[in-house]
Parts: structure tokens; sequence; C-alpha cells
């Protein structure tokens, strides 16, 4: 019996660039040309403004812990306890990941803790943004 | 909506909650709803519109053999059954349907003819929220409050405080499913669920069904219940996804729907005598307190710990023991709604005396929807 695994997504159109950039190792987010907005998740318009003239660009990875829990469920291709997290990017876009490369207690999970995104490959299609404590961080 | 021109007529829940393995999810709906008209003396031929959520009314309304000329098939998570009553008083006050039906039924426990829509791997949340190991709701409606816990320096004895005061509520309700008495170092020892909730703070999973009948003003004078007057109603969406909510610290569709509530109703929070604030989980009275103006920011932890909230307090909430300790289906909304009828015909178990307003507040989804209800037992 094959292992159970975590839910894999299932791009759509509008997402595909998102996951196309994942795969070789790039955070994909969106940035409207008529006002600068800079979103997450995917669609093709601005949230801000509507406008449809938006454009795909390579966000640096760089994040802060904004928030998160330390799940202690079974779940699926997890082996509790593990962080369920939402990151701050950078540009802007806040995202949900779990934080890796660090235990997984509160001592180590710090609010606004430096982080750097990794990416895991689910299958030759897939690879999920995790994050990490930033290399060089205290 | 003028304020009191239409009223509540008929309420009841389930002829039992808690663990019911031998009744289907749409049998409690009818089960509620068998109660709720025996409650104001109609039969299915007297109803002419049907709300519900999670199912289809076309479903409701077949079973019960109702005709309608108006249904509502508003889904949006647990406050469901308050936007299913404020969309009914506009009907009725534009005539579109004479006297409505809102039914609810869940086995969310026991999971018999279960009727929920799962997450789907193509929708948003499905690609940017499931693979991260999010299950249910313990996992997503809790991940805010550490944000919210450092902005304002809310402890995690604060939010035990909050089920160890409902659950004195509990204790005077024979209805509910936790009634022994639990101490702030009880919570703080029950089992890590997703850290910092621990199962005391996280509410119950139980099976149960309510159903609400509202009429005209006019109307109500001929039914047999006391009727309770709506005065004023709001509702809003935020987003389906928890980590794209706005602000960690407050929910916009809380402000939004308590803004226009209180607006249509014509009060002020003085004048609020009872309240229910949907409690999925401990920090949702904390956001609820503030969100909807009873408190200021970050002041909601101290407020429940002094005991404003609690049996004699000056503004008593959840008297029913809410979703942490009364019961909790799922999408709960419908036994707050319950709760603020039953005060407000001065019949609950734990009754707040002389109480004349109260103010039944929801939440759908993970801060993703909102409902507010204002009732009174005086035509204004």
């Amino acid at each position: 019996m094959a292992e159970a695994k975590r839910a894999r997504p299932q791009p759509t159109p509008e997402t595909r660039h998102f996951w196309e950039g994942a795969k070789h190792g790039e955070l994909r987010l969106q940035r409207c040309d008529a006002c600068r907005h800079a979103y997450f998740p995917p669609r093709p318009f601005c949230p801000a403004c509507a406008s449809r003239e938006v454009s795909v660009f390579r966000a640096s990875g760089r994040a802060t812990l904004y928030s998160y829990v330390i799940s202690h469920r079974p779940a699926p291709g997890f082996v509790p306890p593990y962080s369920i997290a939402v990151v701050e990017l950078e540009e802007g876009p806040r995202m949900m990941t779990n934080v890796v490369g660090c235990a997984q207690t509160p001592a180590a999970l710090v609010l606004d803790m430096p982080l750097e995104v990794r990416f895991e490959a689910l299958d030759d299609e897939i690879s999920l943004p995790l994050f990490a404590p930033a290399a060089g961080a205290p | 909506m003028k304020p009191g021109s239409i009223a509540i007529v008929g309420a009841a829940e389930s002829t039992e909650l808690g663990v019911l393995p031998n009744i289907s999810e749409i049998q409690l709906h009818a089960d509620a709803a068998l109660n709720a008209m025996r409650d104001c003396g109609l039969k299915p031929s007297h109803i002419d519109g049907v709300a519900t959520a999670a199912t289809q009314p076309q479903a409701i309304a077949h079973y019960l053999g109702i005709t309608p000329t108006w249904v509502d098939g508003t889904s949006v998570g647990g406050c469901s059954f308050m936007l299913h009553v404020r969309h009914a008083a506009a009907a009725i006050e534009s005539g579109l349907c004479k006297t409505v039906l809102i039914t609810h039924g869940e086995s969310g426990r026991s999971g018999i003819g279960l009727t929920r829509a799962p997450v789907l791997p193509a929708s948003l949340a499905g690609q940017f929220e499931l693979p991260y190991g999010t299950f249910g709701p313990p996992t997503m409606f809790t991940i805010p409050v550490l944000r919210y816990m450092k902005t304002y320096g809310l402890t995690e004895e604060h939010l035990a405080n909050v089920a160890v005061i409902q659950r004195e509520w509990a204790a005077m309700n024979p209805r509910a499913m936790a009634q022994a008495p639990i101490t702030v170092a009880d919570v703080l020892a029950s089992k890590m669920i997703a850290w910092p909730f621990r199962l005391l703070m996280c509410c119950l999973v139980t099976d149960g069904g309510g159903a609400l009948i509202l009429t005209s003003a006019e109307r109500a004078r001929d039914m047999p219940q006391r009727p309770v007057y709506l005065l004023g109603s709001g509702e809003s969406v935020e987003t389906p996804m928890i980590s794209q909510m706005a602000d960690f610290t407050s929910s916009r569709a809380f402000r939004v729907s308590a803004t226009k509530a209180f607006a249509e109703a014509g009060i002020d929070h003085a004048e609020v005598d009872h309240l229910m604030i949907y409690d999925a989980f401990a920090h949702l009275p904390i956001y609820g307190l503030e969100d909807l103006g009873f408190v200021g920011r970050g002041e909601a932890g101290a407020f429940i710990a002094e005991r404003n909230t609690a049996p004699g307090g000056k503004l008593p909430m959840n008297t029913n023991g809410g979703g942490l300790s009364y019961m909790h289906s799922g999408m709960y909304g419908m036994y707050a709604l319950q709760e603020s009828v039953r005060q407000m015909r001065g019949i609950a178990p734990a009754q707040v005396p002389a109480s004349k307003i109260s103010v039944c507040h929801g939440v759908g989804g993970m801060f993703a929807a909102s409902g507010t209800i204002i009732m009174g037992n005086q035509r204004p």
C-alpha cells in the first residue's frame, strides 16, 4: 500500500505560471502594470484596481513569519508536530506554507523571524514552496 | 428593513442533540422543522419560503412537503442562518413570501447522510492551503491568533478563561453536552491540538438540528408564542482562505456585518442585554467583542477575565454554553440564534433577567463570512 501523501495541488490555467515557476525553483508573483500592486494568489487581473494589464515576476523568496500553529493532529503526508504557517513575502503578499529546517517548537518559531523559500518536489510536475530560517539570520 | 416589522414566531432545535448515530442529516433538518412548526401551530402548507445551508432548499422543501414561492440556499458556513434571517426579512417585507422556514441539520459527529462539499484540489484553497497539512478548522481557524497575541499581549490563560466561563454557563443548561466545571489549569493541561490551542479551547463535535419560522409582525400577533422582533441585521464576507485574511487581529467581515446591524437597529452597545458570539474556538469571542465594538482593540481578553461576560456579569455572553460546551454540529450559527430567541422569550435555562435586546453574531468558514442579527422582545 502506498504511503499517504500530502494533498496535491491541481493547477488551473490561471495558476499554471506559479507551478511552472515552482518546478524550476522560482517563486512567482504577479504585479499590476497600472497600479504596481503585487499580489497572490494568482489571477489574470489586479485585485486592487481590476486592470487586466498584469505581469508575472520572480519574487526574492525572502519572507518573515507572520503567524502559525503547530499541528499535533495526524494528517496524510505529515509527521506531527508540524507547523502550518502564514509568511509575509518581502514584496507584500502573504502565503500559507510550512516552516522547515528548524525545530517545530514555539521557541524555534518566532514571529517576524526572517525566512527564505525552498522547494520540495511532490512529483515531476509539482514542487511546493516551503520556508526555512534565513541563512545568516541570528 | 424597518426595525420590528418582522418577527421570529417559531423556533426549535432537534428533539435530541449530541451523539445521534440513528438519524441522518436531512432528518435532523426535518425533526427541527417539525418541532418549530409545532411551536407556532403551523403546517407545511402554511410555509411559502424555505432557506437552508449545506444542503439545498429543494431537498428540504420536498422532504417536508412545502411548495415555496421563495427559497434561499445561501451557504457561507456556520453563519448562513443569520444571513437567511436577514434575507427572509427582506423577502417578507417585499411580498415575495409570507412565512419562511429556515432549517439546519448536521450529523457532524456521526457522519450519517452528510451533504457538505469537500475542498477540491483545483480550488485556490486546494492549491495554496490544503497541501500544507491543513486538516479541518482546528488547524486553520487558529492560525491568526499568535499574531493577535503578539500584537496585544493576549495570553494562553486569557484563551483558557473563555472556555472556563462558558462552562459556567453550560453548567446551568441541562441540554449542554459538557457541564462539569473546569479551571484554567484544566484547559492548559488538556491535549494539544494545534499550538497554542488545546482541546478545551476547541468546540465540541456533535449532531443536531434547528429551525426558525419568520413572518410579519402583524401576522405574529395571531401566533401562540411571544414574538421576537428583528431589529437589525448585517452580513459580509472576506476570503475563503485564512492565509489571505487582511488583518490577523481583526475580522473585516465581523466589522462590516456588525456596523450594518447596529445602524439598522438604531441602538448603541449599552442597550444590549444579551450577546451571542459564535465560538468555534476560544479566540472568537475575543475577536467578536472587539470587532462588534463592545470593547476597544486588545481589551477583550481582560474583559472576559474580569467576568463581564460570565454569569452575573454586565454583558452575559454565550449563555447556552456556546460551541465550546453546549453543542457544535459544524454550522453552529443556528444554535446561537435559538439561544437568543429563548432569551428574548424569557425561557432560557440560564435566563438573563429582564433582557430586552439580544445581539447574535455568527462566523462562516474561517473568518470567511459573517452575519449579525439583533432581536428584541418589544416592538419599537
